[in-house]
């Protein structure tokens, strides 16, 4: 197992991948060691960083350096001891480079974790050994679900607290896997770890020689960082049209984006959305150089073989695997500003490339992640609440499902007055293994089924 | 060179991406999302290695059309004579359009005051958010990375700024997914870090991979330097040494390239960019901890200076 990095290693590798993961946990989890053993062991944390986080303790009266100083960047953080604020962070071994979404575990938890598992394709779960599976758990691992983020790690920590027992972690291990399968999180590993002690973060245990399965780093090492793209669907959201219009660059004109999802072909037919015209790829710049392939996530140019007007906004989709294009949203959202989201409320949808004017028709219901039951007919949604509504857009959009492209199932509600991001947005049912009946209509907020 | 269409070796997933190609794909979205959005976009170019990596990044997301941006350097007066040639034999190759502003006129005009420290990358934020004001520039691409200090850490690719140009952390927009919200009122402008999460030895090896050009006092040579608090200081007209203080020659490099008064070169052979790579690798300093004075003033300096409008 490669586990520390030494110089000669680290300035050949040029192939290696990037993982971005998050953590969850609530405060006394022992993410902060969890997160600070990670970065310590991969010389993430260097000499004067060190320095600066002893000199800062000790002006506090404190003896030993406390590496949570190292993490809250704030001056209110450093002065409150808290974190208030999602912060990334970048470490690397051999093997791969990571980008690190730390969580903050305090009250405002499920719009902090929400905004880190976003973009993570891992979320750690850290739970405290000797308390198993609790209501925060199961929140996390809700969060996780409906994020859709395709690696769940489940840390059991504190073992050294539990004496290292077999069966604490079987039991933990077992109830959280039946819960998150039962929400559809397609893949959870759990590890027994003492972050304090350093059992199974870096190195494998001593302590623990009836656990046969990988250490957290070696995990986040090797897990997959992409599905296989070439079994979904294709998307590919315009950003930018270049038209050079230059005497060496005449008629060229090309549809700058990043590929959301699958692979594009040279020689492809193609849809444009939501226009549904269709053309073919003739061409593929990928960042000044032509190829034929190009996949998710690249940066890309496509040239098509017709001159049609297509701008920032449009969809473009295989001519046999195009979306449907709608302007009725139903989707669950995490309501993420300080101000309320209410029924009737005017508000800009942002869809991929696209910022559209909508209105708020309906807030079925709330969603209570404790026990994922349902509260009908909230009217209304604050910070940190989750929840489905029916959005009605001006004009159409090409929407898929948050379950079948995390990229072109996303958008955000923003307050056209100011610009606040005001509530996340996930289209289509919410968990990938509840059953959800959708209604046609509002009046029977029982239907709404999480 | 770029290995963009290509499959890494020995990867078990063949659409995986390298870690460079991923970052480069963020940086070129985050770009043309901008070119998207926003009526007059300017990229903050000092000449140093991260603005350079920007540009390239512009350069490549907007080919075979010309970069969309214009260019702001905030010149301290104190800059490195290398570096200032070769932003202008850059500006000038690409057909850019470079604006500057100068701390130096601000001096001279008694808008503002020299520090007794003699440094001058406090005083950049007066002009920086006045040409910002002036020009009407509604977002401001910086190459600030979220490695490089904690209250970095904590910036958001989008970063809202008032008409004072001030950040604010506890106002700062949730970012999720790739679904940036540059929305912002007449006068407010937002600052965006297209390479925030990238790593100093990832700008490195970027810069390697696709052959970049740098000024070469970020390569090894010999140079005139003196010691002032542990840092050696290029001797100039800009007020170094004084007399208690003297000269000697050393073998040097600049891992960061900023105002002469405060930004430290470190004793290095290394002349190639193989040779910078492995010394960044082994180095046991952060680039900023070794040679920037000026974050080193208090606990939060470079909060403060990003609360007050430093970008």
């Amino acid at each position: 197992m490669t586990t520390t990095t030494t110089t000669e290693q680290f300035a050949d590798v040029s192939a290696t991948t990037l993982l971005r993961f998050a953590t969850a946990g609530s405060v006394d989890d022992g993410k902060s060691t969890l997160v600070g053993r990670l970065l310590h062991d991969s010389k993430s944390i260097l000499t004067d960083q060190l320095e600066a986080v002893e000199q800062a303790s000790l002006k506090r009266g404190q003896e030993a350096p406390d590496l949570a100083l190292l993490t809250d960047g704030l001056r209110a953080e450093r002065e409150q001891g808290i974190t208030i604020d999602v912060a990334y962070r970048y470490f690397a071994t051999t093997r791969r480079r990571f980008i690190l979404a730390d969580t903050p575990g305090h009250v405002q938890y499920t719009r902090n974790m929400v905004t880190g598992a976003s973009t993570a394709e891992l979320a750690v779960v850290l739970v405290d050994a000797r308390n198993g599976v609790v209501e925060q758990t199961r929140r996390h691992a809700a969060v996780a679900a409906l994020l859709r983020v395709p690696h769940v790690v489940l840390a059991v920590n504190k073992m050294d607290l539990v004496d290292y027992a077999e069966p604490v972690f079987a039991s933990i291990a077992e109830e959280f896997t039946a819960y998150a399968a039962s929400l559809g999180v397609p893949e959870i590993t759990a590890i027994p770890i003492s972050a304090l002690a350093g059992d199974n973060v870096v190195e494998p245990s001593a302590h623990m020689d009836w656990y046969g399965g990988p250490t957290v780093l070696e995990h986040l090492e090797t897990v997959p960082v992409s599905h296989d793209l070439t079994a979904c669907h294709a998307r590919f959201p315009v950003q930018y049209v270049i038209r050079p219009q230059s005497a060496e660059h005449p008629d060229y004109r090309g549809y700058a984006g990043q590929i959301a999802a699958g692979v594009f072909r040279v020689g492809e037919p193609v849809s444009v959305l939501p226009s549904g015209r269709t053309t073919t790829i003739t061409g593929i710049d990928a960042l000044g150089e032509s190829v034929d392939i190009a996949w998710a996530p690249q940066s890309v140019t496509l040239r098509l073989a017709d001159d049609i007007d297509i701008s920032r906004g449009d969809l473009i989709a295989p001519a046999e695997d195009s979306p449907a294009v709608t302007r009725d949203v139903e989707a669950t959202v995490c309501h993420v500003a300080d101000q309320p989201l209410s029924v009737g409320q005017r508000v800009l949808l942002k869809h991929t490339t696209r910022t559209v004017k909508a209105i708020v028709k309906d807030i079925p219901s709330r969603l209570t992640l404790d026990d994922l039951s349902q509260h009908p007919a909230p009217g209304q949604l604050v910070a940190n609440d989750i929840g489905r509504v029916v959005v009605r857009t001006a004009e159409p959009l090409a929407l898929d499902a948050y379950a079948d492209s995390r990229r072109t199932g996303s958008f955000l509600l923003i307050d056209p007055a100011d610009g606040t991001t005001l509530s996340a947005g996930m289209a289509g049912a919410s968990f990938a293994a509840v059953a959800e009946a959708v209604a046609p209509a509002a009046d029977d907020d029982a239907a709404w089924d999480f | 060179m770029s290995t963009v269409a290509t499959v890494p070796e020995g990867t078990v997933n063949p659409y995986a991406l390298s870690h460079l190609d991923s970052l480069e794909s963020e940086a070129v979205h985050i770009f043309r999302e901008v070119a998207g959005e926003f009526e007059r976009p300017v990229i903050l170019f000092s000449g140093g290695k991260d603005s350079i990596v920007m540009l390239h990044l512009a350069l490549k997301a907007f080919a075979p059309a010309p970069v969309p941006f214009t260019l702001l350097h905030v010149d301290t007066g104190h800059n490195f004579p290398e570096v200032l040639e070769y932003r202008d034999r850059t500006v000038k190759n690409h057909g850019l359009r470079l604006h500057v502003a100068s701390v130096q006129e601000y001096i001279d005009a008694g808008k503002l005051r020299e520090r007794p420290d003699g440094t001058r990358n406090p005083l950049q934020t007066v002009p920086l958010t006045e040409a910002i004001q002036q020009h009407r520039f509604d977002a401001v691409f910086g190459g600030g990375r979220r490695d490089e200090e904690k209250a970095r850490a904590k910036e958001r690719v989008f970063s809202l700024r008032d008409e004072f140009s001030q950040w604010d952390p506890r106002r700062q927009r949730p970012e999720l997914w790739q679904l940036y919200n540059g929305r912002h009122a007449p006068g407010e402008h937002v600052r965006v870090f297209p390479i925030s999460n990238w790593t100093e030895l990832d700008v490195w090896q970027y810069i390697e991979r696709e052959g970049i050009e740098l000024p070469e006092i970020y390569f090894a040579h010999e140079r005139e330097v003196f010691d002032r608090n542990g840092m050696w200081l290029t001797a100039g007209h800009w007020g170094g040494p004084k007399e208690h203080e003297s000269t000697e020659t050393r073998l040097v490099r600049y891992r960061t390239v900023g105002d002469m008064s405060c930004t430290g070169a470190v004793d290095s052979d290394a002349t190639t960019l193989d040779a910078v790579i492995t010394e960044i690798a082994a180095s046991r300093l952060t680039e900023r901890g070794a040679t920037r004075a000026d974050d080193k003033m208090s606990e939060a300096a470079m909060e403060d200076r990003k609360r007050e409008g430093y970008f």
